[in-house]
């Protein structure tokens, strides 16, 4: 039984113009509830202010991913008018934020992986998606040293910090095989010059990962461990639904309103 | 047959010179890079390009509408405003001039950008940054981010004060 249908290039691009728009949204708004919560007054800001930033790039992605599509469609279609079925984040994304610690792990994970994915797109031959990519992998660097700084310093800290944060990482770990699912989307990007190969720096991305571990005194969980998938096709955790649910209650109450 | 402009495009430049940021309020969006160029069509419609700055900036839409208010204020009436998206905005865009003038303001301004190409390795590291109010080096980062997303904390171990940074990017 195939799971997977043959897309036309057109409808590749803009499932994967959707899958990293929809990653960013789910892990932005996420973050941002953590606003008006965070553990000290500079933590408040820095994670409303990294959620911001992925929300935008959400945004921009969505935008173009409806130009390309060609159907009338506008970024609030995407991110209100979708089920969850049909959301393509990674199920690493929606997870509840957890503790300061699970917040900071999932961070790193997910910002190292995006660095590498980013240098690979930057060099895309869409000028327009080149030109996004390329604005975003600009603030996904300060995620990354944000990130990996606070991993360094719960890892290495007192008992329950470190405690925390090896419990977060081996919560999380289930969930980091799907970073590097490849099926005929990316395939067929990758054909036209527009996708990254994603095991060309799977080696890079997980040296980076034990070193840092390691170095936070941590241990890092087996590799080779049961690993979630599914997500890429619109299978979801059972967290995705309820978040959905409260992000896009307000905008289907008034389908029609003007937002602008 | 061309229709008469009422005015030239350095004056429109120069009314977009009133406006401000809106959260740093010493700095025009001339000053910022933020406004890249002003155009006037056969038709008289003037065209107004601005560049956003951090891809979440909420301040954008303020500074569209300053714009778009601006020109009306000017009793403009034939005009667009543009958001360009070709080029990323980068700090390097900023002028001399309003680096000194966030200097004074007490926010440590962006040095020149270099090449990243070391990024990883520059992972553990962290740049010195002076202090705006006292000029000493011995400041230390608190946040990568701060009270807006173009900006860090810092605090400077020599004359006590908390300051903000304007990230380079």
């Amino acid at each position: 039984m195939s799971t997977t249908k043959e897309l036309s290039l057109k409808e590749s691009k803009v499932t994967y113009l959707l899958r990293l728009a929809d990653d960013r949204l789910i892990l932005g708004q996420r973050m941002s509830e953590w606003c008006g919560h965070g553990p000290v007054l500079e933590e408040d800001l820095a994670l409303a202010n990294m959620a911001l930033d992925l929300i935008g790039h959400a945004s921009s992605l969505y935008a173009y991913a409806a130009e390309v599509e060609g159907e009338g469609n506008d970024e609030d279609h995407f991110a209100y008018f979708r089920d969850d079925y049909d959301f393509t984040n990674l199920q690493l994304c929606e997870l509840p934020k957890g503790d300061f610690a699970f917040t900071i792990a999932r961070q790193f994970l997910f910002s190292s992986f995006s660095y590498f994915q980013y240098e690979k797109l930057k060099d895309s031959k869409d000028e327009q998606f080149a030109g996004m990519i390329n604005k975003h992998l600009k603030e996904i660097k300060y995620h990354l040293r944000h990130s990996r700084d606070w991993v360094l310093k719960l890892g290495d800290g007192t008992e329950e910090s470190k405690k925390r944060m090896q419990e977060a990482f081996d919560e999380l770990w289930m969930y980091v095989g799907e970073l590097f699912f490849i099926d005929g989307v990316d395939e067929m990007m990758l054909a036209k010059g527009n996708g990254a190969d994603l095991l060309s720096f799977k080696d890079e991305w997980k040296n980076l990962v034990e070193d840092t571990l390691t170095e936070a005194t941590l241990t890092v969980p087996d590799w080779n461990q049961f690993m979630m998938t599914g997500s890429r096709n619109g299978m979801h955790t059972e967290h995705l639904g309820p978040m959905l649910a409260q992000m896009q209650f307000l905008r289907r109450s008034h389908p029609d309103a003007d937002w602008k | 047959m061309k229709t008469k402009t009422l005015h030239t495009e350095e004056q429109i430049w120069e009314f977009i010179r009133e406006v401000t940021d809106p959260e740093i309020p010493v700095l025009n969006i001339i000053e910022m890079g933020i406004a890249r160029g002003v155009g006037i069509d056969e038709q008289g419609k003037v065209l107004v390009r601005i560049t956003p700055t951090y891809s979440g900036c909420p301040a954008m839409n303020a500074i569209e509408k300053m714009v778009r208010e601006k020109l009306e204020e000017k009793n403009i009436e034939n005009f667009e405003v543009k958001l360009d998206f070709s080029e990323a905005w980068t700090t390097d865009w900023m002028t001399e001039e309003a680096k000194a003038k966030l200097k004074d303001y007490g926010i440590a301004p962006p040095e020149k950008t270099v090449a990243d190409n070391d990024f990883l390795k520059s992972l553990s590291g962290t740049k010195i940054v002076p202090c705006p109010f006292c000029d000493s080096f011995e400041t230390e980062l608190q946040s990568q981010f701060g009270s807006t997303a173009c900006k860090s904390q810092y605090f400077c171990n020599s004359c006590h004060q908390p300051f903000e940074h304007f990230k380079c990017i």
